[in-house]
């Protein structure tokens, strides 16, 4: 296919710059129409979180007075001050704590899941009930089995608990995970494993050496999807815990929201602090996470 | 010397097919416990009478008659339907466009892909309360730039409160979508395009005779996840609307948190909770039947 790719447009066009040619696909004038959707979109998004990172600027008394749309004239950390001294260090930690603690167990024994389904699945009735098993487990709603788990939950009295939390996010990341990394386990070549065996390696030796390393891609891409999910996740803390020294973010965000609705400006830092981690995430693992996502849905 | 005593291992090896079995415990128990022991349990809690609290006890059909019979079930199951058509229908035609456009102008891609991929980092709750404020009738966006248009109750009347969760949703998951497209229309094959172009085949034309017709697959991927995903809009209704004004944006999974935690009625609750998961495994099944197949083979077909 690369071949044709180069050759075609030349011989086609004879033109000077079959360079040129080649990035753009669509031959002819610029699709305006596109474009201007793109760039309208592009305004939709940035719009309100441009509002968001401004406002949380700006004094409370100020926010009534100025054009919401301008920068603050008197930029002030005064909101950022106080949503950090109304316990939100504590709810960070919660979350880190049940975001870490779930999504790493989760995302290990996935792999191993998907590895075996893909080594020896063919051969397996177990694994390939499994298999089946995991993928149905992508068609239902988290919301529908929330009762019984709460129910779970108690009975193991772990009711209120970070541990609570952490178990049903485990069960849940593991669907879409087996889904994402057996697709990429598959397209490791046959031979290299063949080779590592001949050299006398065991499949748990293959899997640390050999399938790990050649799917990290895969591994970046389904940690940072899962984490991101946990991070925000809002159900579950929702349901699973009662006191405040257990909430997490997303939970501690609805709660300072009802206490403090007048204040927006206070308001709106508390969102912009509670995503400062997962952009941090973002900006880090980006390349990895927008070509995994859509090399891993693609398929 | 060892390369043929492993070699004379090997097809022993390859004669034991379950000895990998045991890496898929670990998912499966988790999966077990927490997935599939729930769905079952959530079917034999609708037998049952619970507060949440108390014990609980069997009380047969009694929350099934008392649900079937209440309006607010055709109700919710309407709102369902209607957040996930009308939310399919703006993202659906809105992310293949943006994916096609992103897929083609590589300059603008990098830029544009960034941005568009914020609102998924955002937690739905503090895009709830972020909207929450921005459309506050008396202090917000519209209210200070003095645009009467933007000034309208936009939460307090049933109309506007339900568009305004569908453009909500809309913000939040349409860059996902359109990453997903452009994934899709990536893996077009060049040569068809070559081939419409000699034939003289406009950009409209090849747009629907070729981008449209290959992205089929990606079509059903993207939604897959988009109707099954608009069972799961609970944090961001909740938050936002709390179902309201009155019931106007009330969904089964919301109804069923209000039935369970609110009025304590765990057993109703579970019958909205089988539904939910009826109707998940119903759109599920539908949505594969028209793929004609799984998502685990390839997605180039004759190219």
């Amino acid at each position: 296919m690369a071949s044709t790719l180069t050759t075609k447009p030349e011989v086609m066009e004879g033109g000077p710059q079959p360079r040129h040619q080649r990035r753009n696909r669509p031959r002819g004038r610029p699709n305006w129409l596109a474009g201007l959707a793109s760039w309208i979109w592009l305004a939709v998004v940035i719009v309100p979180i441009y509002w968001i990172v401004i406002t949380s600027f700006k004094s409370q008394s100020r926010y009534y007075a100025e054009n919401p749309l301008v920068p603050p004239g008197e930029p002030t950390l005064a909101n950022y001050v106080m949503v950090i001294e109304s316990d939100f260090p504590l709810y960070f930690v919660n979350s880190v704590v049940v975001t870490l603690g779930a999504v790493i167990p989760a995302v290990l024994i996935s792999f191993m899941a998907s590895y075996a389904i893909i080594r020896t699945g063919k051969r397996s009735r177990f694994l390939r009930l499994s298999n089946s098993l995991f993928l149905m487990g992508l068609a239902i709603p988290l919301q529908a089995t929330i009762i019984p788990v709460y129910l779970i939950i108690i009975r193991l009295h772990l009711y209120d608990s970070l541990l609570g939390m952490i178990l049903p996010s485990i069960a849940f990341a593991i669907p879409l995970s087996v889904l994402v990394l057996s697709n990429f386990i598959r397209d490791v070549p046959k031979e290299l494993f063949d080779s590592m065996r001949l050299d006398g390696a065991t499949e748990t030796a293959m899997l640390w050496r050999l399938a790990f390393p050649l799917t990290r891609p895969a591994v970046v891409t389904v940690t940072v999807y899962n984490a991101l999910t946990i991070w925000n996740g809002f159900l579950l803390p929702l349901v699973l815990t009662q006191s405040p020294d257990k909430r997490t973010l997303p939970l501690a965000l609805w709660s300072f929201q009802g206490q403090y609705s007048v204040n927006v400006p206070a308001v709106l830092a508390s969102v912009v602090l509670t995503t400062l981690p997962i952009l941090i995430l973002y900006i880090v693992g980006r390349r990895q996470l927008l070509s995994g996502l859509t090399v891993g849905f693609g398929k | 010397m060892s390369a043929l005593a492993t070699s004379a291992t090997a097809p022993k090896r390859r004669g034991r097919g379950g000895s990998l079995a045991w890496m898929a415990v670990p998912a499966l128990v988790f999966f077990t416990g927490f997935g599939l022991v729930p769905l079952l349990g959530v079917l034999v809690l609708s037998f049952t009478a619970w507060d949440g609290l108390g014990d609980i006890r069997f009380a047969g059909v009694d929350s099934w008659t008392t649900v079937l019979a209440d309006p607010g079930l055709p109700h919710a199951l309407w709102v369902t339907f209607l957040v996930m058509a009308l939310s399919w229908a703006v993202q659906t035609p809105a992310s293949i466009l943006l994916g096609t456009f992103l897929a083609n102008h590589h300059r603008y891609r990098a830029i544009l892909s960034v941005v568009y991929f914020i609102p998924l980092l955002l937690s739905s709750a503090a895009i709830a309360i972020a909207y929450k404020a921005l459309l506050d009738p008396n202090f917000g966006l519209g209210a200070g730039l003095q645009i009467p248009l933007l000034v309208q109750d936009w939460l307090g009347d049933p109309y506007l409160a339900f568009g305004v969760v569908i453009f909500v949703v809309s913000w939040q998951f349409i860059p996902f979508h359109s990453l997903i497209y452009q994934g899709g229309v990536r893996q077009i094959p060049r040569s068809m395009y070559e081939a419409a172009e000699l034939d003289g085949a406009g950009r409209v034309r090849r747009f629907f005779s070729i981008t449209l017709p290959q992205l089929k697959y990606t079509i059903i991927t993207s939604s897959t996840l988009m109707v099954v995903g608009s069972l799961t809009f609970f944090d961001l209704i909740f938050v936002l609307t709390a179902g309201g004004p009155g019931d106007a944006t009330r969904v089964l999974a919301l109804d069923m948190y209000v039935r369970g935690w609110q009025a304590s009625q765990m057993g109703l609750a579970s019958v909205i909770a089988v539904i939910l998961v009826l109707v998940g495994l119903v759109l599920a099944l539908v949505l594969r039947r028209l793929g004609g197949r799984d998502t685990s083979h390839s997605q180039l077909e004759g190219a």
